[in-house]
């Protein structure tokens, strides 16, 4: 969570450089030492429809329809100084977050596949496609607990309310608060797997600096292991490659045997 | 009884075992000496309570160099225990917006004069009191005490709701004020007033940790109530298996998360489950009717159908044709099918025309026998009500029924203890008094009423509706303690209580809100004065009012503490002391009063609505207004009181200052007071910031404690009169006290003899339903009175026959939606404090149109689309929302009222119950178009 919110705090860093002339001097300086060797492209939210990282910045010519179209004005294109490839699309969700259009113009605009219509494409029974913008994965919603309201028993849950995937993105987990004996706590809680990472959620947080912020995908780390599955939930083998199970691990027979063999060192330093 | 008792101790004494594990309350923080804590950096800390709804949680206010620097819960306070929702949360930042109103701003030409056209320029108290004395004459003199009037509210502090209602009643002899909280809880209020002789719950929220079953109707507690919400939730994890929650609404909302069963009605069918449940209970499972229950403290009563919809005639000049389509209603319906089937037992077939006979008699009933009773249930089957009252098409019947079948069982079974929940969903209803008295229908007849757990509890949405609209009785057609200006006795009492002569106070029952807005439209009132309340943006048909403030010859005054629609559409705006800049005290809905000092000193030059109340009377004396009267349909008009004054030791030239506020009673509350140590008082002493008040002079104060004696002589009123409040310097050591309070204890359940004194006075077991209105009844048939003699039903409560009837507008190929509104958690009523929190703001900033995705479809619309709703009466832009907290059944949509840039109320219908005089800005036919 802690590594989580420094890398919030370089985003944040962009957007305020992109969006105060008053502080753009400061942090301007503040991130050419920083920036050096930093990721810092990982940060950055792209469009619905966007190719990994370093395929959207092959594909993306920089023409800018996708910023034309977005009839919330979300997306801005990238100036120079900012870190981000000049020219190229993003959003901050606190700032504007993507309001999820059913017919995701930007996305359907874009003249390259750098907005890729397949990726958010379903095919139906008769065999045409319907665009799904919840299959969006513009990168995935991370709460920090520690400044959650709700998390202290407070009763919010804005981020839940304004999610627009309300019950399965973000779902609200209740407990009892055991100070007061007699409320509940309900604690948003993200499915990574649903959340398209349009930032609603940032959005509407009401605490002075949003406590849950989107990240892109891939910045969101943690995989569980393979071999183990939740007894508890039912289903939860569909969770499993199994194209990469246990026994397909090779095995090194020799090594066993020098392990064995090796009984010198046991006696060493007798 | 003694069991049910024994099993609540026992679970009281567990809860509260649990509790101190993880809590600590030290003495320090019970006992009065909190403010002497000076803790952090030389914060000072003070008991206060929240803003915002009728929950009534209490804070903590921090204030430091005349500044409140933080609130924080109240750990002390027993509703939340040192939690808030995000609206609490933000308290100390709702007097601190940017457009904060600082100077008295009139309406004035080029040449300084006021002028009904002229554009707001900052004036000083002392014009603007000018202004507003000399506009109030021409009224008075034009159209006496009935040409003017004051949009009261559910928000006022106790004291400035008591000092406008003696005012007004006893100063100005007009029963012309009425309260926002007429828009809120008027339905529940007459239920009440019917079915017991008394206002307000027998209940209180302790009954949430004892329910097994918790049934919500018509109320989105999750966000409308959110740290009760929290308290249910956490009963429901107690016990996740037993303890069951049913959400009965219109629309799956986020009260539906917890529910084990959900059931989407059909507008107003509420009427018709009720029935249903009822049926059940008498036609198959009579034996769980609790006969000993019934025999002893009830009887069974019915009224008129015959009684249009609040509307005006539709022959009123004001109305479009558009609007005749829907106000001919109001004389004269064809009866539908569906109303062939329930009003049967009138004689009625489908497509009869029902004249609207008892239009002014709608409140009239009589007994009736069991036997009636239950004839009049007959027609509500389990297959006609789910065909009837089923609200989402696409959910199958026959699950439907089953789910109907479990909410009855639930009711009924004699093991479980039932608490119902409602709010706006009934009582803003065109026969929202019949649906509430239908709740207590099922409580009465099973014998759960009025017992830990057991109870049909109406939630109140306002923080102080019941401790000052309701309690002070800042309704046109009340007084204190739940007394009536239509009774000679109360009146009698209450000139006795204000020390003012006998005949002062007007026999006839004043104009509710929204006749107020009415008779503006139609010139009968040429001078409104608003306070606390937003009234212009939260009256249904809007259009129409705004128009007339604007248009007519009137001089309208609001004061508050942001620039919200009513001071925009005003000629004169005050600016007010928000609720931590002056003393007061709120009463929530569980009877709770509790009261906050003075933090901190008012904005700019704003002054505390109290003081603005005076100062008014200051230019009155009572030669101007206690002379002869004449009221409209009230023969021979009000007499002439002023002899009798002289008899009483006044002089014509007194004030009504003089007399009504600043007599040797008052004189007699000094301050500075101990209570009062350590913290201002504007009002009794002026502040630092010397305000050139009302007559050209520094403001310096009245010189006593005028808060403690208004507190003290409203008090009077309840004493010994079943409204017993505790003295002020008590709710100073307390976190809030339920009345009544009797020998220094609280009440915590009315009417049942183990816990209500005045229960207890009656019967040494069991209950009293011992309200003292409308306590005697012709009795009859379902068909009308047949024998007009009234029997007395002393400490009786009645279980009233209501059938189903359609509302006055439904959809139709012109108007194919059906609209309802609302609120959201993140916002406060009409957002003027709200909507300036930037961070509520941000998180819901504006209001949506939540449609069901097929209609979105099948209109073409997608989401965040930009369209119209439109009905007969106005029209709106916003957007299309088919995702998110709303869900809505195909054919319905809802829109939240909050927004001033989507004010829906001028799409809404202003029809209203014709007992309660409360709008319905739950149903209206609307037509939706892209823009």
């Amino acid at each position: 969570m802690a590594i989580s919110i420094k890398k919030y705090s370089r985003r944040e860093s962009i957007r305020k450089m992109v969006g105060s002339g008053g502080l753009f001097a400061i942090g301007g300086i503040a991130w050419a030492g920083y920036a050096d060797g930093a990721t810092h492209v990982d940060l950055v939210l792209r469009p619905p429809g966007a190719l990994d990282e370093p395929d959207f910045q092959k594909a993306c010519i920089k023409c800018g329809i996708c910023v034309e179209v977005c009839p919330y004005d979300t997306l801005s294109l990238a100036k120079s100084n900012s870190n981000i490839p000049i020219g190229t699309p993003y959003f901050l969700p606190r700032d504007i977050p993507c309001y999820m259009c059913t017919d995701i113009p930007c996305t359907v605009e874009c003249p390259t596949d750098a907005l890729d219509e397949s990726l958010l494409s379903m095919a139906k029974e008769n065999g045409t496609t319907v665009l799904d913008i919840n299959k969006s994965k513009m990168g995935i919603a991370v709460l920090n607990a520690e400044t959650c309201l709700a998390y202290w028993g407070i009763r919010c849950d804005a981020c839940y309310r304004a999610c627009p995937l309300i019950g399965e993105a973000i779902t609200l987990e209740l407990s009892r608060n055991e100070r007061t004996g007699k409320h509940a706590m309900l604690k948003p809680k993200i499915n990574n797997e649903v959340c398209t990472g349009c930032g609603m959620c940032e959005h509407a947080c009401i605490t002075e600096e949003t406590s849950i912020y989107v990240l892109p995908v891939g910045e969101v780390k943690g995989k569980v292991n393979n071999q183990y599955i939740k007894g508890w939930e039912e289903g939860d083998e569909a969770r499993i490659d199994t194209t990469k199970v246990y026994r397909d691990t090779q095995t090194n027979d020799q090594s066993t045997l020098d392990y064995l063999n090796d009984t010198e060192s046991l006696l060493e330093d007798e | 009884m003694n069991e049910s008792r024994r099993s609540f101790i026992k679970k009281s004494a567990l809860a509260s075992a649990a509790t101190a594990i993880g809590m600590t309350l030290p003495g320090s923080l019970l006992a009065s000496d909190i403010r002497k804590r000076e803790s952090f950096e030389g914060w000072r800390w003070d008991k206060s309570v929240c803003r915002f709804c009728g929950t009534g949680c209490g804070i903590m206010v921090a204030t430091k160099n005349d500044k409140i620097v933080a609130v924080k819960g109240d750990l002390a306070a027993p509703v939340n225990r040192g939690l808030n929702c995000i609206k609490g949360y933000f308290n100390a930042k709702i007097m601190y917006g940017e457009d904060r109103l600082k100077q008295p701003l009139l309406r004035v030409d080029e040449t300084g004069e006021f002028s009904k056209t002229g554009k707001f320029k900052p004036v000083s108290w002392q014009r603007a009191f000018d202004e507003m004395e000399k506009y109030m004459r021409k009224s008075l003199k034009e159209l006496g005490p009935t040409g003017i009037a004051v949009f009261g509210s559910g928000q006022y502090t106790i004291m400035e709701g008591y000092a406008m209602a003696k005012l007004m009643k006893a100063g100005f002899r007009s029963n012309n004020l009425d309260p926002n909280a007429r828009h809120c809880m008027a339905s529940a209020v007459a239920g009440f007033i019917q079915t017991f002789g008394i206002d307000e719950p027998a209940g209180n929220y302790d009954d949430i940790e004892v329910a097994d079953t918790i049934i919500l109707w018509g109320a989105n507690m999750a966000e409308m109530h959110p740290i009760l919400w929290s308290r249910i939730t956490d009963r429901k994890l107690s016990n996740p298996d037993e303890v069951k929650i049913f959400n009965l609404t219109t629309f799956t909302n986020r009260s539906s998360d917890l529910s084990d069963i959900e059931i989407i009605f059909k507008p107003h069918t509420d009427l018709a489950i009720m029935n249903y449940i009822a049926r059940k209970i008498c036609y198959e499972v009579e034996d769980a009717i609790d006969w000993d229950f019934v025999n002893k403290y009830t009887v069974f009563a019915t009224g008129p159908v015959d009684i249009g919809y609040g509307m005006r005639k539709p022959g009123h000049p004001g109305f479009t044709d558009l609007e005749r389509e829907t106000v001919k209603r109001e004389t004269s319906k064809i009866i539908s099918k569906d109303e062939a089937v329930t009003l049967g037992y009138l004689g009625y077939k489908e497509g009869d025309t029902m004249e609207m006979k008892n239009r002014g008699s709608a409140g009239k009933h009589w007994k009736i026998t069991y036997e009636e009773f239950k004839k009049g249930l007959e027609p509500y089957t389990l297959d006609y009500v789910a065909e009837l009252s089923k609200g989402d098409i696409e959910e199958d019947i026959e699950t439907y029924k089953v789910k109907l079948e479990i909410l009855a069982s639930n009711y009924i079974s004699k093991a479980r203890k039932v608490t119902s929940f409602w709010t706006m969903g009934f009582n803003q209803h065109t026969r929202g008094t019949w649906v509430n008295e239908q709740a207590y229908m099922i409580h009465l007849l099973l014998g759960k009423q009025a017992q830990p757990g057991n109870g049909a509890f109406s939630l109140t949405g306002q923080p102080s509706a019941c401790g000052t609209a309701r309690e002070v009785g800042t309704f046109s057609h009340r007084l204190p303690a739940d007394m009536v200006v239509a009774n000679p006795k109360h009146r009698k009492r209450s000139e006795e209580l204000w020390n003012v002569p006998q005949g002062t106070v007007n026999p006839k029952v004043g104009s509710h809100i929204t006749k107020i807005m009415r008779d503006i439209e139609d010139g009968k009132i040429t001078f409104a004065w608003v306070n606390v309340c937003n009234p212009f943006m939260s009256t249904a048909n809007a259009n129409h009012w705004i128009r007339a403030a604007r248009k007519m010859d009137n001089f309208i005054v609001t004061s508050d503490g942001y620039p919200g629609v009513s001071a925009k559409v005003s000629d004169l705006i005050l600016p007010v002391a928000m609720i931590y800049e002056k003393w007061g005290a709120y009463g929530n809905a569980e009877r709770r009063s509790q009261h906050w000092r003075q933090q901190v000193t008012p904005v700019g030059d704003a002054m505390p609505d109290t003081w603005q109340y005076v100062e008014i009377a200051k230019r009155f004396t009572i030669r101007d207004v206690w002379g002869a009267q004449k009221i409209p349909g009230l023969e021979g008009g009000l007499p002439d009181v002023l002899p009798a004054a002289r008899n009483m030791g006044y002089s014509p030239d007194d004030t009504l200052y003089d007399v009504l506020f600043a007599n040797e009673k008052a004189k007699s509350f000094v301050w500075p007071d101990p209570v009062g140590e350590g913290f201002q008082n504007t009002e009794a002493e002026g502040d630092k910031r010397t305000i050139i008040g009302s007559d050209g002079e520094e403001w310096k104060g009245y010189g006593f404690f005028i808060q403690k004696y208004l507190w003290e002589e409203y008090r009077e009123f309840g004493l010994n009169h079943m409204h017993d409040l505790a003295p002020f310097d008590r709710y100073h050591e307390a976190r809030g006290l339920k009345w009544p309070y009797v020998n220094g204890k609280e009440t915590q359940w009315r009417f049942n003899s183990l816990y209500d004194p005045y229960a207890k006075a009656e019967t040494s077991t069991g209950f009293a339903f011992y309200g003292p209105a409308l306590k005697a009844l012709p009795s009859g048939t379902l068909q009308g009175i047949n024998n007009k003699e009234k029997t007395g039903l002393k400490n009786k409560a009645k279980i009233f026959f209501r059938p189903y009837m359609d509302p006055p507008e439904l959809p139709d190929k012109d108007y194919p939606f059906l609209l309802c509104t609302g609120r959201v958690l993140e916002h406060w009523h009409t957002g003027t404090m709200t909507m300036r929190v930037p961070e509520l703001y941000r998180a819901v900033p504006q209001a949506l149109c939540y449609m069901n995705p097929k209609d979105a479809e099948k209109q073409g619309f997608k989401d965040g689309d930009y369209i119209w709703i439109e009905s007969r009466r106005g029209k709106v832009k916003t957007h299309i929302e088919t995702r998110g907290r709303n869900s809505m059944p195909q054919g319905s949509v809802f829109v939240p009222f909050f927004d001033e840039k989507v004010l829906i109320n001028k799409v809404c219908l202003d029809a209203t119950c014709p007992i309660s005089k409360e709008e319905d800005f739950k149903k209206c036919s609307v037509k939706i178009y892209k823009v």
